[in-house]
């Protein structure tokens, strides 16, 4: 890292939900490019739902994860090269691939509370000498103290960092801090921070996880992300080159990235509007956006009804299924009454 | 007289098993194989009077009881019935294997329990394999599966341990199987824990990408699987009628699109609660599909 702080774009990987999957490679290259330039430490590519997300439930993107991961690692001069997987949707055979295609750093998500079907995949890559970061999403789900229990396992098993991520953009000011500081005072280990904008808390929480303590953080050039967005990354530096903290990144360069490259590519602008709002309020995994608004359509529902039942019933990341299945008994409901 | 049965494994599977055997005209549970003396599943064992061990299977091998065992069901891990496989064929034993190691052919009952009656070990795939695979085979029967794509969602505190560390294997057993057994040209299989409380009932969604066959008949041929998976796992249940949709062309990255429909099957598994509560209908879906197996290829050495 060349600052205080490492910095993880995530424009290329939690953007895909914002395109659902559809970056084509030039336009994955170009805005690498000037990731690489603006000195980000990590940049990570993967399919929004990690390696091997492509399916009906998440989407398919337009191109393989070789074409993308491939391409990128050709142009990264000073950045790290980092993917995203997903026990249950991804195994340890596409991390090898992934190792093969140039990755360093690996990422292994899961729901909060399980962090113990990460410990292949944690174990495999530290043994094969990945950065390996353990990510604990949907952190608003549970207290602080469940949390840490949570996060000592992700470390037990290897990782170098275990980031708090904030899947639904759901938590609080006091709470963020107080989840950092948890696994700060628990750890040996780095801890990181990931959100969305959902409740428009998106850099002021990347703030506060940076005061608490956070050793790495998340941000996506004018937010490409799903719900809200990521923290975005051009004004969190911004915000933090006031406060006279050393990034190491450079701001320009993340400026002409959001304007030129990718606020263009934005079809459904990534902001915190109504929609996208509710997932913060109602504690809904960020990428289940797209999906419910084209259900909502589809079936003729309030996609803020949808977005509020599917939080009351407490679904998890990667149950996109699951919203066809609450669209359908909202307008059973409907009838009946 | 009833055949005689060791059952591999005193975790939720081999708990629930046990559970079902109980119930079996044709199987008797004659011994349950553990690691732990203390295992809620050892102690249920031995309050029913069957005989067990706490040594691992060595504690089945060197029990005089063991000739008299045709049939074994191995509820541990797919690391450990690699170990276990060789051990029990050398001994005669037919095997149930209800780890995801796939020694041994799959078998999905309603799809194919017929055509491996004489294999001496069959895979009873995974237990999101044998709530989704009967839909896909159906779909199969009356159209050309381009590809057939399966999420299980399953509660967290019906995964243990085994469960927890073979996430990998389930996935690729899962999909190989849906191309293996379900007659699907490319499978694709997702399983996520859920941690709600109360915990949520098993729920799994199909998604079959065909061609060929009319709306009709691809939601009676599921409607037909369906009713016969109830059969042996009464709480297995459609949850809406299947959605069939003229999709856009399939398009996976690096490969030629296809045209086609996409019937979306939403199904859901209630238990019947014989060990783990009714939210956990993974376990009955797999264990009433293996002691429907077991009992067919036990008598299968009659005929």
């Amino acid at each position: 890292m060349s600052g205080e702080v490492v910095i993880n774009d995530c424009t290329l990987r939690d953007g895909m939900h914002a395109l659902s999957h559809q970056y084509s490679v030039e336009q994955m290259v170009r805005i690498a490019r000037k990731l690489d330039e603006a000195r980000v430490d990590i940049v990570e590519v993967s399919h929004g739902d990690g390696l091997s997300g492509n399916s009906m439930n998440y989407g398919f993107s337009a191109h393989t994860e070789e074409e993308y991961i491939r391409a990128v690692r050709e142009v990264l001069e000073h950045a790290r090269l980092a993917a995203l997987l997903l026990p249950g949707i991804g195994t340890i055979r596409e991390i090898e691939a992934a190792m093969e295609w140039g990755i360093d750093t690996i990422r292994i998500a899961t729901h909060c509370t399980e962090a113990d079907v990460a410990r292949q995949h944690i174990e495999f890559s530290r043994e094969a000498g990945l950065d390996t970061v353990g990510f604990l999403m949907m952190a608003h789900m549970i207290p602080t103290d469940k949390l840490v229990e949570e996060a000592r396992k992700m470390e037990s098993y290897g990782a170098h960092c275990v980031y708090v991520t904030d899947s639904a953009g759901a938590l609080l000011m006091g709470e963020t801090r107080e989840r950092i500081e948890a696994l700060k005072d628990a750890l040996e280990c780095e801890v990181g921070f990931h959100n969305h904008n959902n409740l428009g808390l998106g850099v002021a929480n990347t703030v506060i996880a940076y005061e608490a303590g956070a050793d790495r953080l998340d941000g996506s050039v004018a937010g490409m992300g799903a719900g809200a967005g990521n923290c975005a990354l051009e004004v969190l530096i911004a915000v933090m080159e006031r406060m006279g903290v050393e990034t190491g990144v450079e701001l320009y360069p993340l400026i002409d990235c959001a304007e030129k490259l990718v606020r263009p590519l934005q079809e459904r602008p990534v902001q915190t509007d109504g929609n996208s709002l509710m997932l913060g309020y109602a504690g809904v995994y960020s990428s289940f956006l797209i999906h419910t608004e084209r259900a909502a359509k589809r079936f003729g529902v309030d996609s803020r009804e949808l977005l509020v039942e599917l939080g009351r019933r407490g679904m998890v990341g990667g149950q996109e299924d699951m919203i066809v299945d609450v669209a359908l008994q909202l307008v059973d409901s409907q009838v009946k009454s | 007289m009833k055949r005689k049965a060791a059952i591999l494994g005193s975790g939720n599977i081999g708990t629930d098993l046990l559970a079902k055997m109980m119930g079996s005209s044709v199987l008797e549970a004659a011994f349950m194989v553990g690691i732990d003396r203390d295992s809620d599943g050892l102690k249920r064992a031995r309050s029913m009077g069957v005989a067990t061990t706490h040594r691992g299977v060595v504690g089945l091998q060197e029990d005089p009881v063991f000739d008299e065992i045709e049939v074994v069901f191995d509820a541990t891990s797919a690391a450990a019935h690699l170990e276990h496989a060789p051990m029990l064929r050398e001994a005669g034993k037919k095997v149930v294997d209800l780890t995801p190691a796939a020694v041994g052919p799959y078998v999905v009952p309603v799809a194919n329990l017929e055509a491996h009656l004489g294999a001496q070990n069959v895979n009873m795939v995974t237990c999101g394999g044998q709530a989704t695979i009967p839909v896909v085979w159906g779909v199969s029967q009356v159209a050309k599966v381009h590809y057939a794509e399966i999420v299980a969602s399953i509660a967290s505190r019906s995964a243990g341990p085994g469960t927890r560390a073979n996430i990998d294997e389930f996935t690729v057993t899962t999909a190989r199987a849906i191309e293996e057994v379900g007659g699907a040209a490319r499978g694709k299989a997702i399983i996520i824990l859920n941690p709600a409380e109360p915990p949520l009932i098993m729920r799994d969604t199909v998604y079959v990408f065909c061609e060929g066959g009319d709306e009709e008949r691809l939601v009676e041929a599921v409607e037909e699987v369906v009713r016969r998976v109830a059969e042996y796992v009464p709480g297995y249940r459609l949850v809406q009628r299947p959605l069939v949709e003229e999709a856009g062309p399939l398009r996976i990255p690096g490969e030629d699109e296809v045209k086609g429909k996409l019937l979306t099957a939403l199904l859901e598994v209630e238990g019947a609660g014989d060990y783990l509560p009714k939210y956990a209908g993974n376990l009955d879906i797999m264990t009433a599909a293996a002691l429907r197996v077991g009992e067919l290829i036990a008598q299968g050495g009659d005929r």
